[in-house]
């Protein structure tokens, strides 16, 4: 998708809301597969400060602090080029406040010598509430104000906001019109955007224009139990089991207690969870996007007869499971590609309930708790349990609910063994019981 | 407690899976794609003559529409031609003449007029208003209107300076419109210029601030930079990404088929099969071809499918593989010919005549599902320059019903034949197109509709259209 590394430089005032894009963004374009990283300079200042006083550090005359911020700048961008020129990054997202030009021109300099390719995402917000909002959320928390109590550390960061003001240099429609940049205003109420120049900036743009900080909760859960669960087969089209209808009836009474305003539900288009919806009364969206993984020649086999058929492709996936693909079927990183659109419909919308599959919930739930490839094919997403998610400072909240129905377990771990000369005995060791 | 217990059926068309009961909750009909518009939307395009609001028009219809929104373009400068009869000059769009002002204003209503009788009676969810639209009171007029329909309203503007552009505009779309049929080029062009003046004394851009609590998006400069204000919804968000990737710069699309593979020779659908010897003849010729076309950054893309990527092989080239540029999957009737499909699924081969769009195959896909998975492959079509892709029957004609408006009824019928390639060039408002055949035999795998497309039909008559295979 990229040829050049692409270095996204965020820019704004304190309390904009630059490491809440950051690491969001970062967090997105490694889920759809850009290996991306983050560098929060004001983290190699609190490395080099080791303690943090007050405000004053931040004072446009203070020599000294200004010295140590050029250094922690510079170190930073030197793990920059080491993260994109070496380790084979390619996306760096340089989370700093970056607000004068002259900052922003040396950040230019070093991207010119080095070949990458540079992006501005600049948070412009004068709502003294959000901004409120924002100090209460993540900067009270924050290791600078460890020791101090709240109205000391709002007052000290209202006068560490001060200090930037006086030279802050908003990205100019006219000096800055042959730079590339999106310009974010009011939490997302306006964009301005300037040279798109590729495609993983103009992904990047889309997917800033639809997050939006609204306080809301997305609920994630399988389909209730099947007939082919119990019977330890996989794929398939079946209907529920009568656990499984026990369990679309509790899902009913979970939600009503709930009380969401505003409800959406989402489902596949396989029978088992619509069935599932069907039971709760609401209308409800169908997605063929959600549908489970496609096990291709293995769809409705139970473990031992894919070990026994294809013993080889058996050990393959138990080697690589995220990449592997079934036999004229998909891997979970088609999966990803797939759940994409609902990811970023799933961003437009506020309180969502979705109704799916073990391997799409492991890709969602992936995408909000930030796991790696390595892990997630090996996420618990048991039958009967809803997951409550919630957005909280700079991640995701989890509330993990049983809905007291028993069913099967589907889950099954990765085996010691993964040579593809194993003996059955091993393939089938972490193979989870079933009728 | 109700016994709202679910018996479902599955609707033998879609394959999508629907509550038998007539409750309120049947009456969504399981769409097979999910529905994104509530309310009808209202696109205004704002912006003086020759700034490209046709053009955006039209595409941005046709996009919509491919990617199955219901649209329509409402231009009020069509309702004037046939409201005058005949375009005298300039002096028709000068602020003080009254008389045309009135005329203009009652076309403008009589295509609101006709925009209403869409969405209530046409069922559109889509309507493109292509106008100047340039003063506050023309807008105001609009948002009334909508406010009092219920209907949702995002402005489109386009603000250009660039004297070339401009010319080049005028080149492209205004010498041959019907207004100057009999005009020798300089008379048009001198008077299609004293035209945009005569809009430049009232034009009242999209304001910052007066404009705040609009839904908008300003175009400035052909695309270099986007101002989009309170987007609401879904179809909105989709709008102003497809609108920010799009661009003007000459290139060409070549769209091809793979190679004969050796499937094809057997008459057997799908699977996953190599070239036959004169598949591997055409990736040659292809080659050939390509490089006579003297493209500077040729991008070339395949499918994951054997046969794209060894006609791509052949090329020399770099190639980009995409899942999403896979052949539709006939689930359980893959490999299978079609006396075989007949053979063992007349009902699916008799459903599958009757709405060939819609059909899904059993555990497969059908062509609405091949341009759902295939949009993101059209968003980034639009955002390159030259590329050839290497496909599928299938998945060509989707690609070609969007760049050529087709309809999803003729979606599934248009000819892609093997060895022969189609070069897409953007032209004025639409796309032309050079078919070119490379001069290599290939068997036929284009089946038309039958007569008879009825479950109960015979073998003979579900067979009569199938192509000769060995």
């Amino acid at each position: 998708m990229t040829n050049c590394p692409t270095l996204i430089v965020t820019v704004g005032l304190p309390a904009r809301g630059k490491t809440y894009i950051s690491k969001k963004l970062t967090r997105y374009l490694n889920w759809i597969g850009v290996p991306t990283k983050e560098f929060n300079v004001g983290q190699y200042r609190r490395e080099c400060l080791k303690i943090y006083k007050s405000f004053e550090f931040f004072r446009p005359d203070n020599e000294e602090g200004l010295k140590i911020r050029r250094q922690c700048a510079t170190a930073a961008l030197n793990d920059v080029r080491q993260y994109l020129s070496v380790e084979g990054g390619q996306v760096a997202v340089f989370d700093a406040t970056n607000t004068t030009r002259e900052r922003r021109g040396l950040i230019l300099k070093f991207a010119e010598q080095n070949g990458f390719k540079v992006f501005f995402v600049e948070s412009v917000c004068e709502d003294a509430d959000v901004i409120a909002q924002n100090i209460v959320h993540v900067k009270l928390g924050n290791p600078d104000y460890i020791h101090c109590n709240t109205e000391e550390a709002v007052e000290d960061f209202m006068k560490r906001i001060k200090c930037y003001e006086s030279s802050y240099q908003s990205l100019d429609e006219v000096l800055d019109r042959d730079l590339s940049y999106i310009k974010i205003m009011d939490v997302g109420r306006r964009y301005l955007v300037n040279r798109v120049l590729d495609h993983i900036q103009s992904r990047i743009v889309y997917y800033l224009m639809n997050i939006h900080i609204t306080p809301r909760s997305i609920y994630l859960c399988r389909h209730g139990e099947s007939d082919l669960n119990i019977k330890g087969r996989i794929g398939g089209d079946s209907g529920l089991s009568a656990r499984g209808k026990e369990f679309a009836k509790s899902l009913r009474k979970f939600i009503q207690e709930q009380n969401i305003k505003d409800l959406k539900v989402w489902t596949s288009q396989m029978k088992r969870t619509i069935q599932t919806a069907e039971c709760l009364g609401v209308p409800y969206e169908q997605w063929k996007s959600l549908n489970e993984i496609d096990a291709g020649v293995c769809e409705e086999m139970m473990y031992e007869e894919i070990q026994e058929h294809y013993p080889l492709e058996f050990a393959l996936r138990d080697q690589d499971k995220y990449r592997y693909r079934y036999p004229k079927g998909e891997s979970y990183e088609d999966l990803v590609q797939r759940l994409e659109p609902v990811i970023m419909e799933l961003e437009r919308q506020e309180n969502v309930l979705v109704i799916c599959h073990q391997a799409v919930m492991r890709c969602l739930l992936a995408y909000f708790l930030d796991k790696p490839a390595e892990e997630l094919p090996y996420l618990n997403c048991s039958l009967h349990t809803v997951l409550k998610l919630t957005p909280i400072a700079y991640g995701c909240k989890v509330e993990s609910v049983f809905l007291g129905v028993d069913a099967v377990n589907t889950h099954r771990d990765k085996p010691e063994n993964v040579n593809v000369q194993r003996s059955t005995e091993d393939a089938l060791q972490t193979v989870p019981a079933h009728f | 407690m109700s016994k709202r217990e679910s018996t479902l059926t599955q609707n033998p068309l879609e394959k999508t899976w629907v509550p038998w009961i007539r409750s309120r909750l049947s009456q969504r009909r399981g769409s097979s794609v999910p529905q994104f518009t509530n309310s009808p939307t209202m696109i205004v395009l704002v912006g003086l003559p020759a700034r490209g609001k046709t053009y955006i028009s039209k595409k941005l219809t046709r996009y919509l529409n491919w990617i199955g929104v219901t649209t329509k373009v409402f231009n009020v400068g069509q309702y004037r031609r046939d409201a005058t009869r005949s375009y005298n000059s300039y002096e028709f769009f000068r602020p003080d003449n009254t008389e045309a002002m009135k005329i203009r204003k009652a076309c403008a209503i009589a295509a609101l007029k006709d925009v209403c009788d869409y969405f209530t009676r046409a069922q559109g969810q889509v309507v493109v208003f292509d106008a100047t639209n340039s003063t506050t009171e023309r807008r105001e007029l609009i948002l009334s209107f909508a406010k009092d329909n219920g209907y949702k309203v995002f402005f489109v503007e386009s603000i250009c300076d660039d004297p070339e552009i401009i010319a080049e505009n005028i080149k492209q779309v205004k010498l041959s419109s019907p207004d100057y049929a009999n005009c020798d080029k300089e008379e048009a062009v001198a008077d299609f210029l004293k035209r945009i003046d005569c809009y430049k004394l009232t034009y009242v851009p999209l304001d910052d601030s007066k404009d705040r609590n609009l839904s908008y998006i300003k175009i400035f400069d052909v695309g270099s930079r986007y101002l989009v204000n309170r987007v609401q919804d879904h179809i909105q968000s989709r709008i102003v990404y497809y609108l920010m990737n799009i661009h003007v710069t000459p290139r060409s699309i070549y769209l091809s088929r793979h190679g004969e593979s050796e499937l094809n020779l057997l008459g057997r659908i799908g699977g996953d099969s190599g070239l036959s010897p004169r598949g591997t003849k055409f990736a040659c010729a292809l080659g050939t071809y390509m490089r006579g076309q003297c493209i500077s950054d040729l991008k070339v893309w395949t499918s994951h499918m054997k046969r794209t990527i060894q006609t791509a092989e052949s090329l020399g080239v770099q190639y980009e593989q995409w899942k999403a540029l896979n052949e539709i999957d006939a689930g359980v009737c893959e490999e299978l010919t079609y006396e075989e499909i007949q053979d063992n699924y007349p009902e699916e081969f008799a459903l599958r005549d009757q709405d060939k769009y819609r059909y899904r195959y059993p555990k497969g896909e059908s062509y609405e599902d091949l341009v759902q998975r295939l949009e993101p492959v059209i968003m980034e079509l639009e955002r390159q320059e030259n590329v050839l892709v290497i496909c599928h029957q299938a998945v060509m004609r989707c690609l070609l019903a969007y760049f050529l408006d087709k309809s999803a009824e003729e979606l599934p019928y248009l000819k892609c034949p093997l060895h022969t390639v189609l070069k897409l060039t953007p032209v004025a408002y639409g796309c032309k197109v050079e078919s070119v055949f490379l001069n290599i035999e290939a068997v036929n795998t284009h089946r038309d509709k039958p007569v008879n497309v009825d479950v109960d039909r015979d073998p003979e008559d579900a067979l009569r259209t199938v192509p000769d295979h060995s």
